[in-house]
């Protein structure tokens, strides 16, 4: 771990290789996000919409809860366990493929630091990447939201946008950019360390990014838990 | 000058090198030779620091190699061109930008003067027209003379290569092993080449090394070799029927 993150000789070509991964990493998974969120934001209402069918509650509390629902769990948690099967699998098997194709041998063998000059910037891209995923998942799942009030007659869709506003918190979003920055790291060096600690075949490769996701995982929702601990309460 | 003294590593109990001391010489082709799995790549890959060996040292010019810190080795690494055996190119570089990377990290070069030198490179080992492929777009053969660009680029001190003519054709072979005979005498390098070409040892064996499971069998110079008396080298060297017949003339 250490070796990861030694100070890079040549901060330029750190830099070339960051914007690299953030378009491997992140930007190739906006649409994947997306999908999800404009579905769950949808689901979500629905099934709000269904449950509180209540003269004594108000309807835009509907709208109140998707938007909670959001921020709080879907746009950081159920995102970043959805990364990890996508990114987290992507990036352990490409690690354990250079291991065993001799590629990393290649790197060290010329002098470069290659824990650090193929991981570092996979950690720094999506930490910084992954935080945008979550608001953009926030923004898409309340749109589902908004479109399935406006599609059916449960609501009308002003009390949904009501709702979207009503208690608003800040902190809420932070918690969560919070957590989607810690989740990032999680899954990128979990999964780069499977990968990179992978011997034998391809057969080995594919366990490990098995391994990578299963561990990522669990990681997450044990910090999950953690963090909110820390920052909620 | 590369020494490799009492060198033994096994894997999981079981020895692969077996006390091997070695020593080889600077502005020479130093082959190691030997049957498939007798511990050649094992070899070569202790001796540049890959593998750790369980007992014995490794120097480089009287530097006690074995003994160095990361960061000390480092320095002696930025002079090391390896080729590996199945090329190892960077699957998510192209070509130029492979044989280029030794260069943007260690020199302070314009982007010009780079590129020169990476044609210039390339040029040696006769790759011309691929410098914007993907190692997956290239052939075995290609691979291999990109990894020798790669390896040659910097202008290294010491230059390691695992079978660097397996898998091409015997022209283009004698071609790379001209070429690595050529760069070693011009810049003076300590060249160590694993090979079982037998066409490649009586082409370039300055210095042979036979290693038969996994340990120094014997060693001499490619006119020695055919004259030795050594029954496992001789089984080696002259494996099939038509070389057996041609050693029983020569011994007449
Ligand atoms: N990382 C490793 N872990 C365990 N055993 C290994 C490892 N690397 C090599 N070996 C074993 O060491 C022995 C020698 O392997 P090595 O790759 O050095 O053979 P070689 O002489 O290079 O053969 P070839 O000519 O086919 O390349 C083999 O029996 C192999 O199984
Ligand atoms: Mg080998």
């Amino acid at each position: 771990m250490g070796k990861v993150f030694s100070i890079p000789e040549k901060p330029g070509i750190y830099g070339r290789r960051i914007m690299y991964e953030m378009e491997a990493l992140g930007f190739n998974s906006i649409g994947l996000t997306a999908i999800i969120s404009i579905f769950i934001g949808a689901v979500i209402t629905l099934q709000m919409a269904i449950n509180l069918e209540s003269p004594f509650i108000p309807k835009y509390l509907i709208g109140y809860a998707t938007r909670e629902t959001m921020i709080l769990e879907f746009s950081s948690t159920v995102v970043a366990l959805i990364l990890a099967g996508k990114v987290g699998s992507n990036i352990a098997s490409e690690i354990g493929t250079m291991r065993i194709t001799e590629q990393i041998d290649a790197l060290e063998i010329m002098g470069v630091n290659s824990a650090s000059y193929l991981i570092l910037p996979k950690i720094v891209a999506t930490v910084l990447f992954f935080p945008l995923l979550t608001l953009l998942s926030i923004l898409i799942g309340t749109i589902g939201g908004y479109i399935i009030a406006a599609a059916t007659d449960i609501m009308i869709p002003a009390q949904y946008i009501e709702g979207l506003f009503y208690c608003f918190r800040t902190y809420s979003i932070v918690y969560s950019l919070i957590k989607m920055a810690v989740f990032a790291f999680i899954i990128t060096s979990v999964s780069a360390f499977c990968g990179y600690y992978a011997k034998g075949n391809s057969l080995e490769v594919g366990k490990s990014s098995t391994r990578a996701v299963v561990a990522s995982s669990i990681a997450i929702m044990l910090f999950n838990l953690i963090l909110t601990q820390l920052l909620l309460t | 000058m590369i020494k490799g003294e009492h060198i033994s590593k096994s894997f999981e109990g079981r020895t692969v090198l077996n006390d091997i001391s070695v020593e080889f010489e600077t502005g020479k082709t130093n082959l190691i030779i030997g049957r498939s799995g007798s511990g050649k790549t094992v070899l070569l890959k202790t001796l540049v620091g890959l593998h750790s060996p369980d007992t014995g040292r490794i120097l480089y010019d009287d530097v006690c190699y074995t003994e160095l810190g990361f960061n000390e080795r480092k320095a002696i690494r930025k002079d090391i061109g390896m080729i590996f055996q199945g090329g190892a190119l960077l699957d998510s570089s192209t070509v130029v930008e492979n044989v280029k990377l030794p260069l943007d990290l260690f020199t302070e070069q314009s982007e010009e003067e780079k590129l020169e030198r990476v044609n210039f490179c390339l040029r040696r080992v006769q790759l011309e027209n691929a410098d914007h492929l993907y190692p997956s777009e290239l052939s075995g053969g290609m691979i291999k003379r990109v990894a020798i660009a790669r390896a040659i680029v910097l202008n290294p001190r010491y230059l390691f290569c695992d079978e660097p003519n397996s898998g091409l054709d015997p022209q283009t072979s004698v071609v790379i092993d001209n070429l690595i005979q050529d760069i070693t005498c011009e810049y003076n390098i300590t060249t160590i080449i694993n090979t079982h070409d037998m066409n490649s040892v009586m082409e370039i064996g300055e210095k042979i090394v036979y290693i038969h499971e996994g340990k120094k069998w014997w060693e001499g110079s490619k006119d020695d070799i055919l004259l030795s008396e050594n029954k496992e080298l001789n089984d080696f060297v002259f494996a099939s029927a038509m070389a057996k017949r041609a050693k029983q003339l020569i011994v007449k």
